[in-house]
């Protein structure tokens, strides 16, 4: 009996001891989409938070207080997001949130961080998650709009205005493509076909054939994952002579390894991340991307994508806010998350205000054009 | 006929011979033990993914390939030993889940032992398209149609002329009448699986260099191939193959001269149009209850 409340008195001691150790941590949550559809985007996402989170704390943390990652993998479904979410806010008691791979798992999990007044830094791509801007909800990714516009910006400075679209029908594309169709007016661009693909698609040669009949000038592939890749030796296997312009969503090597030779003299806007080395030295953000490249090659031993690299912009301006928020207080870290300026980061450089939770602009994003399976800058 | 048409046809045809040998193999299971087998689409997929990983391993594709064939041939009769054999006598629906949890494992087991990534082969003639009366073709297509119409007629021929393959069609015919003439059905039974996973391998094998290849194609695959099944009707070759065929070009056509965002609708209209007329599907023979 003795030994027993002994024991009990034991536990006790070192669960509280455990409890003030955990105390000190600032706890940050990340739910990502490490497996299921959306893996590709979110393991690098959860490699690049590891690896940052382990360096901050090595270097003796935020304001001498050590990070706590908590992180779960909601496989892609917005449902498991969502219960994960309200996990981290109602168990984990995190400070600030990083995550949500995909625009469907960030917009259901958005209402949870609103309503308990804790901010989200998302890592996807779609405009509603910042537009309207909701008070705690931040994004770091490019948006779809913003792809659209540098690439019609790019056929502008080329002088062509008669486009074809071929995209697929999964959430990326149709969103993508949605936005396309909303500002090509504004850059003297006119779409004259459009084709659509499902994003389990093996063979798109009788879309791409209707595409070759209407003569465009140039066409446009709004879609990620293998299908732009198909696409793309499609187009090349039918010999169609205009340019084709792929989107931010295959902004990795592997679309390159993917699509092969056909993949030569393919453009898209991406982040300067993926030519780090090639950027003039005068670029602020060449020795932020090279970094960060060099960190994430030799850590993971995988070729770098921006997908990662948006989680650690991420982390980094959140990193940035907790310094000067001074504690680990949601409220003040939201209030100077929306202050953050000049912050140098994979992506572009970020400028939040209170009505622009991405704060980039569309310089953030470069023109690239695959030469000789490499990427290079078109501009 | 106009380039566009013969552009159509081809990929039609390609498309469609993938589904046709899927659905061979749905058909090759079902006749010797009433299952359908929803791992069919997984025998595909291991037919791709082991081939690459062979292959990036430094094996020469000739055996990288027979090394996946063999990979997909051991799963096959693992499925049937391990999980359809202990629940014989279970009902067709419970039959059928079964096969689905062992779909999902087998993926699993794909994702942690290879990768989530796409991955590609390249064309075994090369990549260079070449045209035939204005169509743009990939030599690869050659070898897909070519490699379909090969098995197919092997599977025939198996069939029709060896003592095994008669064995197999009186399985199919009467369970009982065959294990009263002394047919060992169990060997049967590991036979279709089998070999209805190296048709499954072999056809991955021939579409990953043009369709790419993962952990996870094998869904759509067998629900494709399903469906050419159900067009062509349950248990005939002849209709598996046709019902492949069918969906194929139905699915480039309406993408090519309809539109390519009805393109599944048609092909699934012209699959509820046939089974309206013909509920048996196209080549499907009267139904006899078992008793």
């Amino acid at each position: 009996m003795k030994l027993k409340s002994l024991s009990a008195a034991a536990v006790a001691a070192f669960s509280l001891l455990a409890g003030t150790a955990l105390a000190q941590d600032i706890r940050i949550g990340a739910v990502l989409s490490v497996t299921g559809p959306a893996s590709f985007l979110g393991e690098p996402e959860e490699k690049t938070l590891k690896m940052y989170v382990e360096e901050l704390n090595a270097k003796g943390g935020i304001g001498g207080r050590k990070i706590h990652l908590v992180t779960y993998d909601d496989g892609g479904d917005a449902n498991k997001a969502r219960t994960f979410a309200t996990r981290l806010v109602e168990e984990d008691k995190v400070a600030a949130m990083v995550g949500g791979t995909t625009t469907g798992t960030t917009m259901a999990m958005a209402p949870v961080f609103e309503d308990a007044q804790i901010p989200f830094i998302s890592l996807a791509g779609a405009v509603v998650i910042v537009e309207p801007v909701k008070k705690f909800v931040f994004k770091t990714p490019h948006t779809d709009r913003m792809a659209c516009e540098k690439i019609f910006e790019d056929m502008k400075k080329r002088n062509l205005s008669k486009v074809a679209m071929i995209s697929g029908t999964d959430g990326f594309g149709k969103s993508m493509r949605d936005e396309c169709v909303k500002v090509n007016a504004r850059f003297g661009v006119e779409i004259i076909h459009e084709e659509t693909y499902g994003p389990r698609d093996t063979d798109m040669t009788p879309q791409l054939t209707n595409i070759r009949a209407k003569n465009p000038q140039a066409v446009v592939n709004p879609g990620f994952g293998q299908g732009p890749a198909i696409v793309t030796r499609n187009y090349r296997q039918l010999a169609l002579g205009a340019p084709l312009y792929q989107s931010h969503g295959v902004a990795s090597k592997q679309f390159i390894e993917l699509a092969g030779e056909a993949a030569n003299g393919v453009r898209l806007p991406a982040a300067a991340l993926l030519v780090a080395d090639k950027l003039p030295d005068s670029d602020p953000q060449k020795k932020v991307a090279q970094d960060y490249a060099r960190k994430f090659t030799e850590t993971a031993r995988q070729s770098v994508s921006t997908f990662g690299g948006h989680a650690y912009d991420g982390l980094m301006i959140l990193a940035g806010a907790i310094q000067r928020a001074g504690g680990s207080d949601p409220k003040k870290i939201r209030d100077e998350i929306e202050k953050t300026t000049g912050f140098v980061g994979t992506a572009g450089i970020f400028n939040m205000t209170p009505t622009d939770h991405m704060g980039l602009g569309l310089e953030a994003f470069k023109m690239l054009e695959i030469k000789g399976g490499d990427w290079s800058l078109a501009e | 006929m106009s380039p566009d048409f013969l552009q159509f046809l081809m990929s039609g045809l390609t498309v469609g011979a993938v589904y046709a040998l899927v659905a061979l193999g749905f058909t090759m299971i079902y006749n010797a033990s009433d299952v359908i087998n929803f791992a069919q689409g997984e025998f595909v997929m291991i037919g791709g993914m082991v081939t690459v990983f062979a292959a990036a391993a430094g094996m020469p594709l000739p055996l990288a390939a027979a090394a996946a064939v063999l990979t997909a041939i051991v799963t096959g009769l693992l499925l049937q030993r391990l999980a359809i054999e202990p629940a014989r006598g279970a009902s067709p629906v419970v039959l059928i889940i079964i096969t689905i949890g062992g779909a999902l494992l087998i993926r699993g087991v794909a994702q942690v032992a290879f990768d989530k990534q796409f991955h590609k082969l390249p064309g075994f003639t090369g990549d260079a398209p070449v045209n035939i009366l204005g169509a743009s073709v990939v030599p690869q297509t050659f070898w897909v149609i070519g490699g379909a119409a090969v098995i197919v007629l092997l599977v025939t021929l198996f069939f029709e002329r060896t003592l095994m393959g008669r064995a197999v069609l009186a399985t199919a015919a009467n369970r009982l009448a065959a294990q009263l003439v002394g047919i060992d059905v169990s060997v049967v039974m590991a036979l279709s699986f089998g070999l209805s996973a190296a048709i499954g391998a072999v056809a991955g094998i021939l579409i990953t260099p043009i369709t790419l290849t993962s952990y996870d194609v094998g869904t759509m695959l067998a629900l494709k191939g399903f469906a050419a099944v159900v067009l062509g009707g349950l248990g005939s070759a002849a209709g598996a193959v046709a019902g492949g065929l069918i969906l194929g070009l139905c699915e480039a056509f309406s993408a090519g001269y309809v539109s390519s965002k009805y393109k599944d609708a048609v092909a699934f209209l012209v699959m509820i149009g046939v089974l309206l007329a013909m509920p048996r599907g196209l080549f499907g023979a009267a139904h006899v209850e078992r008793v």
